[in-house]
């Protein structure tokens, strides 16, 4: 492997660059008034609720210092929740409770955590550590996704979920993120974890891309990374098209969870989605998005037809 | 039209930018390099003559619009005198009076002059062909001989004036040793060149200078020819017919009337003292374009208050530390904490010096890093933690001067220069990326903070840069232009090329 590629190379791939994304799709097609809708994951869940789309249930929100006090109330008796910021950015701040031990709860690591220790970081989501700007923020308390086996093989601890680069309400790219023992159970690429780009036309896994470099088994598990079949992946995609009527976004990422007895769920949605997708599909996604800017010059096609005719597209090649 | 609105803001501002610059620097002279002097000249014309009773006038010529020079500033010496400066046919005069003088009286008037590369002088209109002068025989055909032989071998006015100057040096024939005798002075020479040529119908005046030379005392004027080639003056060396003056040449008044004159005054004694000075080209600069009427002083630095000034020069900087910033992070990719963070650490960098700047930043953040570790332990709110880094920031900076001065190191004391919020913000940011990345991110990017810094301050202490933008403002616009087409870079950057590098070598589906 040469330690460089040569800008012509990048273009005859298709590669997209930090730069032309920030220019030609974020500032292009992401208007702003329509970012609190994605960077506000609560908004995020009610509008999903409102167009029928599958989300995690919300056990309950605190949106003060005050209200840190009715935490134990809202965690009731559940054995596992998800604690994280409305407003949160690239996975910070998202506390995974998988069980309890006596008084204590069980992180998502092994590691125990205190009721005290989940109230302050509460405290910090409330204050504006993890969100955007640092504004001071909300906590949402959530329902842990029980992952689908599926991917139990390929990921240490954590949920994987399923990363979908949605151009001008066409499914462009997707990948699976797997998390590993360094990203400390959050599905982050630049966290440590691991991408592995998914074939748009058949739903199959490929190899994987581990900061940056490519990898062909999980780096914890070692298991082949290649491969894997993800169900009714028509349906997935269809979900994640679906996002752009519900956001207007022309450049999003939607990340979905497969959950073992509700199906996929849309975790979150996001206005700025990385390059990285690239990477774990070997190729870049200019190639894709020219024949959408085409197909959508000539017709407004619904979501069911955008996934068709990408699956289409990736049959052909 | 939406296409090119930028490129023709770009090229826009570029444009005015550089027209400006051209105009300070080819016509007002604004010097381009920094520490530049120029020739100033500072010429002295004393004055001494003795009082016979009675109200005294005296009237000296003084220089007016002198080719090659510009005239800078002027002072009158001249207690007791009454002064008034005023236009006398082709020369500018001052004349001095009072009522009651004993003994003798000694005037003095101070020039500082200023070497131009092109002349001010504005010219006189053609005064028309010269009169014949009424000649006596032998003397008028001499001169018509004379005049023939010379236009035979001359093709216009100038020429014809260097040829007779020529002629008359060397004097062979006998109708010039009617006009010439060995001992003619150089003053009567040019006098009997300007009967000649009017002859030739040709208008001619006496010019009368200095050679400026640095510290030369007791100068006495030299006399130049002007002949007029109906277009403007030219100067012809009576010593060898050449053309134009020499260099350093300061005319001080033309025509054959005396450089003073008195009344109820005798034994005028007039010497000249010249000095060279050198002055900061830029203050030379102003005064010219002061001397001009140039609208570019009212919008100049140089009016403001000094230590505004001194202010402005730190200011003017921070574009194009900021545009650096652009290049590194948007061209280059490199990874750094807060947008304009290493802006302001390398600003802080021009009082600490570099490496004992990159030393003290090191040794804070890491110091600071440690303990913003144990206020981990202590589960703080945001903001509270916040204020508790800064207060510990300004602790360390304290404990580090003090120890440094013990220590004897004097760089240490600049310490107080760092921005401490800025520094207590990339602490935050820091331990946040370190907790939430990896310490490898975190190392990273703050190395790569520190590299820009340093890459910004190398730039903002170069003498040119800072003397070129401090002098020329409007260069900022060619910085903000550049800004403008940076911002409409999407090419890849640099970091991406090792990002993408698996990518090399395969083919696209």
């Amino acid at each position: 492997m040469k330690w460089f590629i040569t800008p012509r190379e990048l273009r005859r791939q298709g590669v997209l660059g930090m730069n032309r994304r920030n220019t030609h799709m974020i500032a292009a097609l992401n208007p702003r008034s329509r970012y609190p809708l994605v960077d506000d994951k609560l908004r995020t869940k009610e509008v999903a609720i409102g167009a029928g789309i599958a989300v995690p249930e919300l056990y309950g929100v605190i949106e003060t210092n005050h209200d840190i006090r009715h935490l134990p109330t809202i965690v009731g008796g559940r054995e596992d929740f998800v604690i994280k910021p409305a407003h949160g950015s690239g996975g910070n701040g998202i506390l995974v409770i998988t069980g309890r031990v006596g008084g204590q709860f069980r992180k998502a690591s092994g590691l125990l955590e205190d009721l005290d220790g989940l109230k302050h970081h509460v405290s910090n989501i409330l204050s504006g550590m993890y969100s955007l700007g640092g504004q001071p923020d909300r906590a949402m308390i959530e329902y842990r996704v029980r992952f689908d086996p599926l991917f139990g093989q390929v990921s240490f601890q954590g949920v994987p979920d399923i990363r979908t680069v949605v151009y001008r309400g066409y499914p462009a790219m997707a990948m699976v993120r797997l998390p590993t023992r360094a990203s400390d159970g959050k599905a982050n690429l630049h966290q440590g974890a691991v991408g592995a780009g998914i074939d748009i036309a058949t739903g199959v896994t490929g190899h994987g891309v581990l900061h940056n470099g490519i990898v062909d088994r999980h780096p914890d598990t070692g298991a082949p990374l290649g491969g894997i079949t993800i169900p009714d992946w028509g349906h997935l995609l269809e979900l994640a098209a679906g996002c752009y009527e519900l956001t207007g976004l022309g450049y999003l990422g939607v990340d979905v969870v497969l959950d073992r007895d509700l199906g996929p769920l849309i975790l979150e949605l996001n206005a700025r989605p990385g390059l990285a997708v690239q990477i774990a599909n070997g190729t870049g996604l200019l190639g894709n998005v020219e024949s959408i800017d085409a197909q959508a010059a000539q017709t407004a096609l619904g979501p069911a037809a955008r996934v068709a005719f990408m699956r289409g597209l990736a049959l052909r090649e | 039209m939406k296409r090119l609105h930028l490129p023709l803001l770009i090229l826009l501002l570029t444009g005015i930018s550089l027209g400006i610059f051209y105009h300070k620097v080819w016509n007002l002279g604004f010097p381009v390099l920094p520490a530049q002097t120029t020739d100033n000249w500072t010429v002295e014309a004393r004055v001494a003559f003795e009082s016979t009773g009675g109200a005294l006038t005296a009237r000296l010529f003084l220089p007016h619009e002198p080719p090659g020079f510009a005239l800078l500033d002027e002072q009158f010496v001249s207690r007791g005198y009454g002064l008034a400066t005023g236009m006398d046919a082709d020369n500018r005069a001052a004349t001095w009076t009072t009522r009651s003088p004993s003994g003798r009286q000694v005037l003095y008037y101070r020039a500082s002059v200023y070497q131009l590369q092109r002349s001010l002088r504005t010219q006189p209109e053609y005064p028309g062909p010269a009169e014949a002068p009424d000649l006596d025989e032998p003397y008028r055909a001499a001169a018509e001989a004379i005049i023939d032989r010379v236009r035979a071998r001359s093709a216009d006015i100038t020429s014809f004036a260097t040829v007779l100057v020529r002629d008359m040096l060397s004097a062979a024939d006998e109708n010039m040793g009617l006009f010439l005798s060995q001992n003619t002075s150089e003053r009567e020479r040019v006098a009997v060149a300007i009967e000649l040529l009017a002859g030739a119908r040709i208008p001619a005046r006496m010019a009368h200078g200095l050679q400026l030379t640095d510290r030369g005392r007791d100068l006495q004027p030299r006399t130049w020819l002007e002949v007029h080639n109906t277009r403007e003056w030219v100067a012809i060396n009576p010593n060898d017919g050449s053309v134009g003056y020499p260099d350093q040449f300061l005319v001080w008044w033309y025509g054959d009337g005396d450089l003073v004159e008195l009344s109820r005054a005798r034994n005028a004694q007039v010497s000249f003292a010249v000095s060279r000075n050198f002055q900061d080209a830029v203050d030379t600069a102003q005064q010219r374009a002061k001397l001009l009427n140039s609208r570019v002083m009212d919008f100049s630095l140089f009016g403001l208050p000094v230590q505004t000034q001194n202010m402005y020069r730190v200011l003017l900087m921070i574009p194009v530390g900021a545009m650096i910033i652009v290049l590194l992070r948007n061209v280059v990719g490199v990874q750094t904490f807060g947008t304009f963070m290493p802006v302001l650490i390398a600003l802080s960098f021009r009082e600490t010096e570099l490496l004992g700047g990159v030393i003290l930043f090191t040794l804070i953040v890491s110091l600071g890093l440690a303990i913003r570790f144990y206020l981990e332990h202590l589960k703080l709110l945001l903001v509270p933690r916040l204020a508790a880094v800064v207060s510990i920031v300004v602790m360390l900076m304290l404990a580090l001067s003090i120890l440094s001065h013990h220590m004897g190191i004097e760089t240490g004391l600049a310490i107080a220069l760092f921005p401490m919020v800025i520094l207590a913000m990339t602490i935050e940011r820091m331990s946040i990326v370190w907790e939430e990345h990896g310490a490898g991110d975190a190392i990273r990017q703050g190395i790569g903070s520190l590299m820009v810094a340093v890459a910004g301050y190398l730039l903002m202490i170069n003498p040119y840069i800072e003397h070129l933008i401090f002098v020329f403002p409007e260069l900022l616009l060619i910085v903000l232009a550049a800004t403008l087409l940076l911002g409409r870079y999407t090419g890849y950057r640099l970091s991406e090329l090792l990002r993408f590098r698996v990518l090399a070598g395969r083919s696209r589906p």
